[in-house]
């Protein structure tokens, strides 16, 4: 399928005319102004439809499922992006839909409980373990063990048994091509460094994998510091993790010594996971990619940073790579170029933020 | 292989007999009882004893189990705890105990140390519904070499290849999983599953035992039919709460209606 003429050309057909991509590559001048260091583009993946990258990955999923000849679809979800994402394919494709979401999740991402109903897929909530993704990741592998017959489990970011951790990269990927024709034509060069959030790692792998065997570009990936590290509570799993196996996937683990999962903690529903994309631990390993992470407390300066000096409403996922843009621009000289992959948009967390602030929404 | 679970297989089907292996989690409700509840299942007629250890994500398990693990986590349990436990047991019952993990437990623990340990310890084999043969070639050479069956599933969606590969690498019996689904699901017996059991034996010289959903002794005799074993989990956990009289019956019952 990955070589098959006709399913790429649907696929990119519909990527233009329903996704709306390619998703610009914008120049922050105020941003870049007010940090005062390195040149900054945002890839506008908060523009795709949906408004979160996962569309990428759920719609390119939810034709594999069609052609596979599949009746229904199931997905996990943490901020609720990829549930939406998976409804809008399935209602496009018309295939059946249920959404697994923490119950944790369901109260601080209503709204987008709301959208998924409303595109026609039932919220199925889980009470279980730490309520939140990882949970509803293991209670859709139980549904798909016994459903496989005629449902596809649309994992939403690169991790799983494999080849999920694959075909996620490979749907994600189209963000780093784009990214690298548009900085070629914006600025004649490659970017001096790439920073994206590391939930799952969707959106990072999809911008970082055009740029992998591009020496001079430097890759940063944003982990959630929750509250802090030393607290315990966070989702910080190359900082504060070691080597685990978790829903097939060998990766770094947030773990105790008797090797059961730890409960995880992020302002952010979509980087509280307790596990990290296999090939991001390979890319760590392999000191390709620079690991780090922002708190909390950062994500939420940098979510309200953007939007007063861009009028861009960040998706508090997105707010934790603001936040290290943040800290390593200033540093840089004026003729270094940053993209930051803007991988989804705020609207969803508004009402979350303002709680936190003791604001009425 | 010489180990108590292959000599118990052969002592039955000399008798023409099928084997009944009931599950209990380790710890569930406390690990006095699941001390109390070994014996009970020796004394009600079980050929082999499935351990289960306790896992914070049990992703193969229903609610029952699900829930049975959280109880044993929150007293402790653990995979070093359970090897203990059964050094302890091994004090008073030569009974085949098999325990059932999930992987990463063994892999925090280091699979090689975790052979070694448990063998010592007692255990004679060893279940990882997440550990697939091929990625399980560690387990299965200590598991050789310490005499330390590895016990790996097939299920209804196995295609020939996978029969293959996991005939292969098991040791001691074969785990057929009755139903595409979790642990505690309802038990949805399929004109098929009598063919893909014989279609199993034809390429193994080891036992099948049968396992996931079967609750009432009708069930176990349909499945007994077919299998060498019998395995079931959940029933057994959700009554092992319960009245003693009220489980000895339940276990009566079963123990006739696999033969």
């Amino acid at each position: 399928m990955k070589k098959d003429r006709d399913f790429l050309k649907e696929l990119s057909l519909l990527q233009e005319t329903y996704v709306g991509r390619p998703t610009p590559l914008y120049y922050a001048r105020r941003l870049t102004e007010q940090l005062g260091g390195a040149r900054v583009y945002l890839k506008r993946e908060d523009l795709a439809h949906t408004g979160a990258h996962k569309i990428n990955n759920a719609l390119g999923q939810a034709l594999l499922a069609k052609k596979m000849g599949k009746k229904r679809l199931i997905a996990e979800t943490g901020a609720g992006q990829h549930g939406v994402a998976t409804a809008t394919g399935a209602a496009f494709t018309g295939l059946a839909c249920d959404i697994y979401m923490g119950t944790d999740d369901t109260v601080r991402q209503s709204l987008n409980v709301f959208r998924m109903k409303l595109l026609g897929a039932r919220v199925i909530e889980v009470p279980t373990g730490s309520r939140t993704l990882k949970d509803a990741i293991n209670e859709a592998m139980r549904d798909w063990t016994a459903n496989v017959g005629t449902t596809h489990y649309v994992l939403g970011t690169a991790f799983g048994p494999h080849p999920f951790p694959e075909i996620v990269r490979d749907f994600q990927s189209v963000i780093g091509r784009e990214a690298k024709k548009q900085i070629l034509k914006a600025e004649g060069r490659l970017p001096d460094c790439l920073i994206a959030c590391v939930g799952g790692g969707s959106n990072a792998i999809g911008l970082f994998h055009e740029f992998l065997d591009e020496p001079g570009v430097q890759m940063v990936g944003v982990e959630a510091g929750g509250k802090g590290i030393e607290t315990g509570e966070h989702a910080a799993r190359f900082a504060g993790g070691s080597v685990g196996v978790l829903q097939g996937t060998k990766s770094y683990l947030l773990q105790d010594d008797n090797g059961n999962v730890l409960g995880t903690h992020s302002v952010s529903a979509g980087l509280d996971y307790a596990s990290v994309g296999p090939e991001h631990a390979f890319l760590k390993d392999s000191g390709r990619v620079r690991y780090t992470y922002a708190d909390d407390r950062e994500a939420l300066e940098a979510f309200e940073l953007l939007s007063r000096t861009e009028g861009i409403i960040p998706a508090l996922e997105s707010a934790h790579a603001i936040a290290e843009l943040a800290k390593y621009a200033p540093g840089l000289s004026k003729d270094k170029i940053i993209i930051v992959n803007l991988s989804g948009r705020g609207d969803k967390d508004v009402e979350h933020v303002a709680r936190i602030k003791g604001m009425q929404p | 292989m010489k180990g108590r679970i292959s000599r118990k297989f052969r002592e039955l089907a000399k008798k023409g007999g099928k084997a009944f292996i009931p599950y209990i989690m380790t710890g569930h409700p406390t690990l006095s009882r699941t001390r109390e509840l070994v014996s009970i299942l020796e004394e009600s007629g079980a050929d082999i004893i499935e351990l289960g250890v306790p896992f914070s994500d049990p992703l193969a398990d229903g609610p029952t189990i699900q829930q049975a693990a959280l109880t044993a986590l929150g007293q402790g349990v653990t995979l070093a705890g359970v090897i203990e436990f059964v050094r302890d047991l091994r004090k008073t019952t030569q009974i085949p105990l098999i325990l059932m993990t999930y992987y990463n437990p063994v892999f925090k623990y280091g699979e090689e140390r975790f052979v070694q340990d448990a063998t010592a310890a007692g255990v004679d084999g060893v279940i990882i519904p997440d550990l697939p043969p091929d990625e399980a070639a560690t387990l299965i050479k200590q598991g050789r070499r310490h005499g330390l069956d590895t016990i790996f599933l097939l299920a209804p969606t196995s295609n020939q290849k996978r029969i293959g590969l996991v005939t292969k690498a098991a040791t001691g019996f074969l785990y057929y999983v009755s139903i595409t689904g979790i642990t505690g699901s309802n038990l949805t017996m399929d004109a098929g599953i009598g063919s893909r059991i014989a279609q199993i034996k034809e390429n193994c010289s080891i036992p099948v035992a049968v396992g996931f959903g079967i609750s009432s002794p009708e069930e176990a005799a349909a499945v007994a039919r077919f299998a060498d074993g019998v395995i079931v989990g959940s029933a057994v956990v959700k009554k092992a709460g319960g009245p003693d009289a009220e489980l000895r019956n339940y276990l009566g019952s079963l123990r006739r209606a696999i033969r």
